[in-house]
């Protein structure tokens, strides 16, 4: 049997080449990865006009054959056909944005010399003819030596065309093969763009100066002041959504999971399988399932701010802050997401192109407060800080939540200065980007991208998480003591044995055996932290009242200065498995996630331990 | 060099992009490439900076030393003012 022709969709950054794919294939596409890079691999079918079902890869964009980031590296050895894990396409989809032809020709020449079939699609047709562009399609065409069609992929438009001219240039018998010597690959860039100018503007037919209707918008947005307090106002809105607006549907899915966990209990006689299901995967996965809807807030504002165009104006507007530290504004929007999770943030730093720029993101990522602190924070803060006004409407217990988010971020930018000069020395790599025209967001798009992070999410909930909440389970559930003995199960168990031997280490800054045996849990995920300390002062953690009583334990059982330390300890510890495992991958070995682990280890101890410390010198 | 350097004494409107007053229609007029590391260099071709080509100052992020967002072609892109320093425009006589 043959496979479906295969068909890749490639062009320049901000082409409108994703609006285009998910015009092209609709709710049918995946998302995956390619083997040994971590680069998405976004995939769909789409049929044509004969019925044919085409395999349809939307690759990532590109300025050129020549890659300066993992993404683009990508792009070339897809249609160079070097790519493990991808044919050779059976043809090429050129996306070009209409309304900025001269500079993405160059790159359209270049992959038309490759020799495979080719169609250009003439994207944001509209837009250019609102920027006061004409042109001429079967101009371009016939300079360009393959089929060419006017495109407006948010409103579907020129699709049929395309899919119709798609289809004339498919041939599944027909063996594909590069040109032997695709000459375009090794010319000049220079002389490849002079042709490309001189192409478009014989395609042009009529050029009205541009027209830049995004430039009043960029006066505010851009600007040293009104800029930089409209990007506050955008992310204390955003940060708002997030913790409030994402807390009700949070404790809808936990109590979901509590009723699923009752119904277990009801009807399963109590065992070891009963509990494993109960405590280990119902809890476990609950545990990280329920930060689902903050994380999908927090995804929605930044889709949102990217579709937009806005994304790369914070960028600008954050370059002179990151530079002072050695990195530059593109880390500001992976540093962004790293407040609703490290995971994903870590995962778009591929769009750094700098090797050592990266490298630092990736390793100060962590540092930023991710929402799965938020119940550990809410806990102990609840229970050990006196909730008494500083100033009117300024309670001491938010002050407290806002310093240790202060305290994660200038941690972040110490650490990057340091690392800059030591680890990661190197050059600065510069900033130097492309701003894409303001777009109103389409929901269908916003819709797909959450879809699919959601659907990732998930993913790694029901694998990576539930095994991991298994193995801590066992540590914590095995060997039983014998029976009579005074000795508790957990203080038996394993976990409880390893507490008992590395407690000692951890008194100097204040912890108690408690806090350490809480600790080793919620190296799976931080939040787990919550339910093992439940578990260690044996309290139903059922129900709303459960949470008030082991505030009460706290703040019986820890001293201030304790409460303090502990706090401290989750600004700065890598107590989450998923992103040891993340960087692991993004950083393709041991070494860095090594190195990250150590670091934050030991600035979590120092840190843990000057404040027990300064806490018990203030008398407090 | 040579030419850039006569370039320089010979128009003497000819300045560096990171000096051009915002708004002041201009065109690139030369590129110091031993100025600029090569994936820089390479970057800054792939954005379409090339001599001839129009050119403005939109937009500077701060007073100081921060970033600046020029038009090149019909394009909008963020620059370093090191990375400005290294293109010299000529001014389009209005």
């Amino acid at each position: 049997m043959t496979a479906a022709p295969l068909v890749a969709l490639v062009g320049n950054p901000n082409a409108g080449k994703s609006a285009l794919f998910n015009a092209l294939t609709g709710a049918r596409q995946k998302v995956g990865n390619y083997p040994g890079v971590t680069v998405e691999r976004h995939s769909g079918k789409l049929t044509l006009p004969d019925g044919r079902i085409v395999d349809l890869v939307d690759l990532p964009g590109a300025y050129s054959l020549e890659p300066s980031s993992p993404d683009e590296r990508v792009t070339r050895d897809v249609v160079t056909g070097t790519q493990t894990g991808e044919r050779l396409p059976d043809a090429l989809v050129v996306v070009v944005d209409a309304s900025n032809l001269d500079n993405h020709l160059r790159f359209a020449l270049q992959l038309i010399a490759l020799g495979l079939p080719v169609v250009v699609a003439l994207n944001m047709f509209d837009l250019a003819e609102r920027d006061g562009l004409t042109l001429d399609p079967l101009k371009l065409s016939a300079e360009l030596g393959v089929p060419v069609v006017p495109t407006v992929a948010v409103r579907r438009r020129g699709l049929d065309e395309l899919k119709i001219l798609l289809g004339g240039i498919v041939d599944a018998d027909a063996a594909i093969r590069l040109r032997p010597s695709n000459h375009a690959i090794g010319e000049d860039i220079v002389t490849l763009q002079r042709r490309a100018r001189k192409i478009a503007q014989a395609a042009t037919v009529e050029e009205a100066p541009a027209r830049r209707w995004g430039n009043a918008l960029d006066s505010v947005a851009l600007h040293p002041v009104l800029g930089v307090l409209l990007l506050f106002v955008i992310l204390f809105v955003m940060f708002q959504a997030v913790f409030f607006a994402g807390a009700a549907p949070a404790e809808a899915i936990a109590s979901v999971f509590d009723a699923v966990s009752g119904l277990v209990k009801d009807v399963m006689p109590d065992s070891v399988l009963r509990s494993l299901i109960t405590d280990g995967i119902i809890a476990g996965v609950g545990a990280v399932v329920k930060f689902l809807p903050q994380i999908l807030i927090m995804f929605l504002f930044i889709l949102v701010l990217e579709a937009s165009g806005y994304m790369v104006r914070a960028a600008f507007l954050m370059d002179r802050v990151m530079a002072s530290v050695g990195l530059s504004g593109r880390a500001f929007i992976p540093l962004l997401s790293s407040f609703a999770c490290a995971v994903p943030g870590i995962m778009s730093t591929r769009t750094i192109d700098d090797e050592k720029d990266r490298l630092t993101t990736i390793l100060v990522a962590p540092l930023m407060t991710c929402s799965a602190r938020l119940p550990v924070y809410t806990l102990v803060i609840g229970a050990l800080i006196p909730n008494t006004k500083v100033l009117p409407f300024v309670g001491l217990q938010g002050l407290v939540m806002l310093g240790l988010y202060i305290m994660g971020v200038v941690g972040a930018f110490v650490v990057a200065f340091v690392l800059r000069r030591t680890v990661t020395k190197g050059a600065s790599s510069g900033f130097m980007m492309e701003m894409p025209k303001y777009q109103l967001p389409r929901v269908r798009d916003l819709a797909i991208g959450l879809w699919s992070r959601a659907e990732i999410f998930l993913k790694r909930a029901g694998t990576t998480i539930a095994f991991t909440t298994i193995v801590l389970w066992a540590l914590l559930s095995f060997p039983k003591p014998p029976e009579g003995s005074p000795v508790s199960p957990v203080n038996y168990s394993v976990a409880g044995r390893i507490a008992n031997t590395i407690e000692p280490a951890f008194r100097p800054i204040g912890f108690n055996r408690d806090i350490v045996l809480a600790l080793i849990p919620a190296m799976a995920a931080r939040e787990v932290a919550v339910a093992a300390l439940g578990t260690v002062y044996a309290i139903d953690t059922a129900g709303e009242q459960s949470e008030t009583k082991m505030a009460q334990t706290l703040h019986t059982r820890w001293s201030l200065p304790t409460a303090l330390a502990f706090l401290m300890w989750f600004v700065f510890a890598p107590q989450c498995i998923s992103t040891i495992a993340v960087t692991r991958r993004e950083t393709n070995g041991w070494k860095w996630p090594a190195f990250m682990v150590g670091y934050l280890f030991a600035l979590a101890y120092i840190a843990a331990g000057a404040a027990y410390w300064a806490a018990i010198g203030f008398g407090l | 060099m040579d030419i850039l350097r006569s370039m320089k004494l010979s128009t003497p409107e000819s300045l560096s992009l990171e000096s051009l007053p915002q708004r002041r229609q201009a065109t690139v007029a030369a590129i110091d490439w031993s100025h600029l590391s090569t994936p820089e260099a390479r970057r800054l071709r792939e954005l379409g900076f090339d001599e001839g080509v129009g050119v403005e100052v939109l937009h500077r992020a701060s007073l100081g030393k921060g970033p600046i967002a020029c038009r090149i072609g019909r394009m909008t892109v963020a620059l370093r003012r090191a990375v400005a320093g290294a293109i010299l425009v000529s001014p389009v006589t209005q």
